[in-house]
């Protein structure tokens, strides 16, 4: 089996992506981590305005048989969050990079995403 | 501990199985999704692998009335071919574990078999020969979890799939009926159970044709994800999730399984029970629906709507046919009223919950 990685973003070990576009992190599940999951039910999220660490555990998400955390990938203040995942928590199997996005952050330090693994560590992570 | 596979094992990896453990044996949990199976399952046919289950079988002079102190329903009622739904109890009235007793065909004698949960043959096989011993009675109680696959056609068209493959018909067995058919030169034990709140179809099948068997099936495979999603819509009890022996007894009126409790008959934990029958349960399952947002899950803790924990959540999801959240639990009966309203807490916070009617769903 195998699973999309794009390379424009960063990853965690914990199977979060990290895309940044002028200082503002988006943040969602991987491919990997979705197919992992099985069908997601839930998704649990922070409000915007909250403070996040780095590797700051941000939420929840679930699938009908498992509950999984879910991690910040950079620190910073959470200033949107997908709510469409609320109604359509779907979209995280269907579109894991995309419409299956969690939230956004505006990084404290955009150098953070430095520490995470590349597209292709991650891909060696989960080979 | 290795874990048992079971005969398809290779052919599930094949067809992308994902597999968990799953009372010691390696089981398929997911074919597809869970969604897809359990949508399959209600509104079309699926197959399931539960091979996992144990088969029992026992024959001789006393054999009926061996089967009849060991388990909690009434085993003189079956006829050739009936099958009931019992509990096994202690003295104490305690589950231990829940089962199918099937009347075979008569051998030399009256002839039962009768499948306890996964993992628990040989210890039940322990608990028939131990007592067959202590009461002196003519016997033979044979382990036989490795010579049968077992496969489960369930839904509301499971009747032409298993169908096709014999020329028995099959479809005039009522529920909990059952007989031997004929499936591809294979003499199979076919009955018309299941744990899905469907219609279906549960076969026995010779462990050396298990591969053959399953081929001749063209419907959507299903795993232990969709079958517990299924179960808990119709209802039914998981075995070491709903009751447990050793960290959740629970007698067979508190799991709300009296119907399968017959007091005029003479078992172990009879007495007790007819004690519990007068006397009435100071706490009963109840099944309920998740008003907040969330997912209910076995552990969590029911409280009620002042925060006082008073039960515990066996079993929880979320429903695929009634995008839900639902979940069973014990609590005070004073609390098992449907409509009642209760709090579970999911990850420290309380969400609104309701007691609802048992079954979920009402399909059969």
């Amino acid at each position: 089996m195998s699973f999309d990685i794009p390379d424009d973003r960063r990853y965690l070990e914990s199977h979060e992506w990290a895309h940044e576009d002028d200082g503002t992190v988006r943040v969602g599940i991987s491919d990997f981590a979705q197919d992992e999951l099985g069908d997601v039910v839930f998704v649990e999220l922070p409000d915007e305005g909250d403070e996040l660490g780095q590797e700051e555990e941000f939420g929840v998400v679930e699938s009908i048989k498992a509950v999984s955390d879910l991690y910040a990938p950079v620190s910073g203040e959470v200033t949107a969050v997908n709510e469409a995942l609320f109604d359509a928590p779907e979209l995280v199997n269907e579109e894991p990079f995309d419409d299956g996005w969690m939230l956004e952050i505006d990084a404290d330090d955009a150098d953070e995403l430095e520490e995470l693994l590349t597209a292709a560590e991650y891909e060696d992570q989960i080979a | 501990m290795p874990l048992q596979t079971p005969p398809l094992r290779g052919i599930h990896d094949e067809r992308g199985a994902k597999f968990t453990e799953f009372g010691g044996w390696d089981m398929p949990v997911e074919f597809d999704s869970i969604q897809t199976e359990h949508a399959a399952v209600r509104e079309d046919v699926g197959i399931f692998d539960v091979s996992h289950m144990g088969q029992l079988h026992v024959t001789g002079p006393d054999a009926t009335e061996l089967m009849q102190r060991l388990t909690s329903n009434d085993v003189t009622r079956l006829e050739v071919g009936d099958s009931q739904y019992a509990a096994i109890t202690d003295e104490e009235g305690v589950i231990i574990d829940d089962t199918i007793v099937y009347r075979l065909p008569d051998e030399d004698d009256e002839t039962y078999l009768f499948v306890p949960n996964a993992g628990t043959d040989e210890s039940t096989h322990e608990r028939w020969v131990d007592y067959r011993n202590e009461w002196d009675l003519e016997a033979t109680v044979d382990n036989r979890t490795d010579e049968y696959a077992m496969f489960a056609v369930q839904g509301p068209n499971a009747v032409e799939p298993v169908e096709a493959v014999t020329d028995e018909p099959l479809a005039e067995l009522e529920r909990f009926a059952a007989r031997y058919a004929t499936i591809d030169d294979v003499e199979c034990w076919v009955a018309r159970t299941g744990y899905t709140g469907e219609d279906g179809f549960e076969l026995i099948v010779p462990w050396s044709a298990a591969k053959q068997i399953w081929s001749l099936f063209d419907c959507q495979p299903c795993g232990l994800g969709a079958r517990d999603t299924l179960r808990i819509e119709a209802g039914l009890l998981l075995a070491g999730q709903d009751f447990d022996y050793e960290s959740d007894p629970r007698t067979p009126y508190e799991a709300g399984i009296g119907f399968a409790v017959d007091l005029d008959t003479e078992f172990v934990g009879r007495d007790t029970l007819a004690e519990i029958d007068r006397e009435g349960v100071e706490e009963k399952l109840v099944g309920f629906q998740l008003i907040d947002r969330g997912v209910p899950r076995h552990g969590y803790d029911i409280t009620n709507t002042d925060g006082r924990v008073i039960g515990t959540v066996t079993s929880g999801t979320m429903s695929p046919s009634l995008e839900q959240p639902i979940g069973l639990g014990y609590v005070p009966v004073e609390y098992a009223e449907p409509g009642t309203t209760l709090q579970v807490v999911v990850r420290g916070r309380s969400k609104k919950a309701r007691v609802e009617p048992l079954p979920f769903i009402d399909t059969e």
